[in-house]
């Protein structure tokens, strides 16, 4: 990745419209590359459409983050009878 | 002959019988804990921590400690079983025990808060993690 690339990545996520939802980004990301086609030659104009790509997967930022949260309640719920039983049924180390 | 075919029988049956209460009986006394980890738990010096295993509330002497490990050690062993057979990871079989043991701590019993704190177990509910059931 070159610095032009980065800058274009980092411009974009600075912007407060990335942080809302998919349908604003995606019209975002058509408006950047189409503002960097004006002004630029093809070339920059991929690497605008690569920094797209990024603005693309930017929403699944919040998704990361909680799977770095391994355990779900959901998870616990369907465990909990049979966590009970493997104690109940091992009473002499728990 | 008869006689003899009879009291075999009759010997049989008793040894049998003896044998299958000598096979009820065992289990029955493997369930209860050690002494010295109950007396631990009751005196505060070890509780359940949220993620399934047990904790010292104060520096523990080298037999609690080496107590305390090898009962962790056997916990793991039971916790990564159970998880592989119900598809989950170890820490979520382990977690969802330790929202389990924290709710079964006796009062006066020591037990560890989300925050890291240790508590000792009042009258009502304990204080877990969100996600427990």
């Amino acid at each position: 990745m070159n610095s032009v690339q980065l800058t274009a990545k980092a411009k974009l996520a600075s912007l407060p419209l990335m942080r809302k939802n998919c349908p604003e980004l995606a019209r975002l990301a058509w408006t950047g590359w189409m503002r960097r086609m004006k002004l630029a030659g093809s070339a920059i104009g991929l690497s605008a459409m690569l920094s797209g790509c990024v603005t693309v997967a930017a929403p699944d930022k919040p998704i990361v983050i909680e799977l770095n949260i391994n355990i779900k309640q959901e998870v616990v719920y369907r465990l909990a009878d049979d966590a009970k039983q493997l104690i109940e049924q091992n009473a002499e180390i728990f | 002959m008869k006689a003899f075919v009879a009291k075999f029988g009759i010997v049989a049956t008793v040894v049998a019988g003896g044998a299958a209460l000598g096979m009820l009986i065992p289990p029955a006394t493997a369930q209860q804990r050690d002494p010295a980890y109950e007396q631990a738990r009751a005196g505060g010096l070890v509780g359940e921590k949220p993620d399934g295993y047990l904790g010292f509330v104060v520096p523990p002497t080298p037999s609690i400690k080496a107590l305390v490990d090898d009962l962790n050690i056997k916990r793991k062993a039971l916790y990564t079983q159970r998880a592989t057979e119900k598809a989950a990871t170890v820490e979520q079989y382990a977690f969802t025990s330790g929202c389990n043991l924290i709710m079964q701590t006796r009062a006066g019993e020591k037990y560890q808060s989300p925050d890291g704190a240790w508590q000792t177990r009042g009258g009502g509910d304990p204080i877990r993690d969100s996600r427990c059931p």
